[in-house]
């Protein structure tokens, strides 16, 4: 059994606490945040031992594994405790507020030895792996240009007052929503190395971006637009998508939906010259305990295969969670220019 | 509970494998109107009972029957609370205490935090009741035999061990609607173990099951085992896996299942609600035909 504590039983928290409790493998060692009445429900209504103080709970729990699920402003901190002690750890994402801060831990857990990962789920969902598969076989050719985006309904009215409108603790759309556009990008077409331009607009909120237009540049070349507005009450509940042009074909890909274009017969099998359309049923196993998403579920039985040594520690790690850091800091500073 | 049972996905742009699709239900019925007359062509294809969530817009339909009980005499709802993303959206924004502020009726909230009081246990149990109450609400006058547990619920507090809350729930839907709890899930054999262990005999259950294991949690083979050899009444939903799978296999395979006491659908048209009806009646009387000879 790997005796796993939680730090942080937020919105995230609650979830990955959940999946966790249903886990055959895991042993819930404790549970830690700043709410009492969180902690008095816990003590009541649960068998995971409580804690108000985090430090406290690692010496006397002494897990295995430590997920990190509070607001971004605290992940450096934490994380760097946690990796001390020399524990396996999952962080929520962004990894940290500057890639600077983050540095420092991708360098102790790789000398701690340790399975490090951040919880950009949707490298775990079906669609989007199989928008890489495609990508890598060379299937639409040389690619040109791509449109990142993400649309949701997270402020859509004035006066919000919690962490996620506090520039200073990690909040903002660039943070805490974007983030997962930029972090697909770099994992399914390659790492982001230039930003042309970046616009990062206010509609509702005071002191937060509320939305982010930016022109990127790949690596190798490829261009692409980065559009995402957590402003939009038209989805009711976050949207993300990736749409893809190349010399052999075109990609338009969500989490529940993949349509493909191949300009001739040579695509990979299953698909055919001219459009095709793909659910995510066709590229989802189911997982052995559901809530909200298969790809909650997957990001955690990764995770907990990788300290089985089931699988290595390859996706999500803190490494490429920085790279992402490293883009937001590009976007920031062009929008400054 | 009838053999067919009638959802509301397409009524608020749920899609589980389509966003497109989504928007096109969004446009079809963004007036109730659009509603309550596809609610109508249900009825008169023979399903009465509407299984809806506790959204604001079913409200209205509420005021609809309340106002024509000529026309809705056998009908009945189903309501599966909460509506998530109503919470959801209010945590990230208000936190968890906000939301309670938000939505717990009364002074309630206020008077536990006047003075400091410690929290005493059981109010959580009233908040959880005063919640329900509240959602309960826009249902006064109409006949809710079943009132469920939405899945997001029933799966959190299940991960979470948090069993003596999925009992209270059973225990609060029986005593104060004198109605039936039963629960919504994406993990049907796990929660039928966890609701059996706190003693709660037969429950009603209500899961995806379909042809494809879609969100089938633990796999086809342990749901199909699970219907064969235990004790609950199974509502199966997602029966089409979100339109993965055609209509004809889809139907044929939740209909040979045993233990399979209702089949939830929803439709947007009057051609696929008669079509999946018939489906439902053509594969039902094979089976049990079948069946029958089998026995004799």
């Amino acid at each position: 059994m790997i005796k796993t504590a939680v730090i942080g039983v937020g919105k995230m928290g609650i979830s990955h606490l959940s999946v966790l409790g249903a886990h055959p493998d895991v042993e819930i060692a404790g549970i830690s945040d700043t709410s009492k009445m969180v902690l008095d429900v816990f003590k009541k209504y649960s068998s995971f031992p409580t804690y108000s103080d985090y430090n406290e709970m690692l010496e006397e729990a002494n897990p295995d594994a430590v997920f990190v699920s509070v607001p971004t402003k605290f992940h450096a901190e934490i994380v760097k405790r946690v990796l001390e002690k020399g524990k396996h750890v999952f962080a929520e994402k962004p990894l940290c507020l500057t890639p600077k801060e983050g540095e420092s831990l991708v360098e102790l857990a790789k000398r701690k030895n340790v399975v490090n990962q951040v919880g950009y789920h949707n490298k775990f969902v079906g669609t989007f792996k199989e928008v890489k598969r495609i990508l890598d076989g060379g299937f639409i050719g040389d690619t040109f240009h791509f449109t990142g985006e993400a649309y949701g309904p997270v402020v859509v009215r004035p006066s919000q007052n919690n962490w996620r409108a506090n520039p200073n603790e990690g909040g903002g759309c660039l943070m805490d929503y974007a983030s997962h556009v930029i972090d697909l990008i770099n994992y399914t077409l390659g790492s982001i190395t230039k930003v042309n331009g970046s616009i990062l607009k206010s509609f509702f909120s005071k002191n937060v971006e509320d939305s982010v237009f930016s022109l990127l540049e790949l690596a190798t070349g490829v261009s692409g637009v980065l559009s995402v507005n957590w402003s939009d009450e038209t989805y009711r509940k976050m949207s993300t998508s990736l749409t893809i042009i190349g010399s052999k074909g075109k990609l338009i890909c969500d989490a529940n939906e993949l349509k493909a274009y191949f300009k001739t017969s040579d695509c990979p099998a299953n698909y055919t010259k001219g459009w095709n359309v793909k659910y995510v049923t066709d590229f989802t196993d189911p997982v052995n305990f559901y809530l909200r998403g298969e790809e909650y579920s997957s990001q955690i039985d990764y995770f907990i295969n990788a300290i089985q040594k089931k699988v290595p520690n390859n996706i999500n790690d803190f490494q490429s969670a920085w790279n992402t850091d490293r883009v937001i800091s590009l976007i920031k500073n062009s929008a400054n220019n | 509970m009838e053999r067919i049972l009638f959802g509301d996905n397409q009524f608020f742009a749920v899609n589980h494998i389509s966003d497109e699709k989504s928007r096109a239900q969004a446009i079809k019925f963004k007036d109730d109107s659009a509603i309550i007359r596809t609610l109508d062509q249900a009825i008169t294809a023979g399903v009465t009972t509407f299984m809806c969530t506790t959204h604001d817009r079913i409200a209205n339909i509420c005021d609809f029957v309340r106002a024509h009980p000529e026309r809705y005499t056998n009908f009945k709802m189903f309501p599966c609370m909460p509506y998530a993303h109503k919470y959801a959206n209010a945590v990230t924004e208000l936190g968890y205490v906000g939301t309670l502020k938000q939505y717990v009726p009364g002074n309630f909230m206020g008077s536990l935090f006047k003075g400091g009081v410690a929290f005493l246990s059981k109010d959580y149990l009233s908040i959880m009741e005063l919640l329900i109450d509240s959602e309960m609400k826009m249902f006064k006058g109409i006949d809710t035999p079943v009132i469920f547990l939405q899945n997001v619920i029933t799966d959190l507090l299940l991960g979470l061990g948090m069993k003596d809350i999925l009992k209270a729930f059973h225990d609060y839907v029986i005593k104060r609607y004198n109605a039936e709890p039963g629960y919504i899930t994406m993990n049907m054999p796990m929660l039928l173990d966890t609701l059996e262990s706190v003693g709660i005999k037969n429950p009603i259950i209500c899961s995806s099951i379909n042809k494809v294991g879609f969100r089938m949690s633990g796999g086809k083979e342990l749901y199909e085992k699970t219907l064969a050899t235990r004790t609950l009444r199974a509502i199966a939903m997602q029966v089409l896996a979100g339109g993965a799978v055609p209509a004809k296999e889809a139907i044929e395979y939740v209909c040979k299942l045993p233990n399979i006491e209702s089949i939830l659908f929803g439709a947007s048209s009057k051609e696929n609600i008669s079509e999946t009806v018939s489906l439902i009646h053509l594969y039902d009387q094979k089976y049990q035909l079948q069946e029958a000879l089998y026995k004799s």
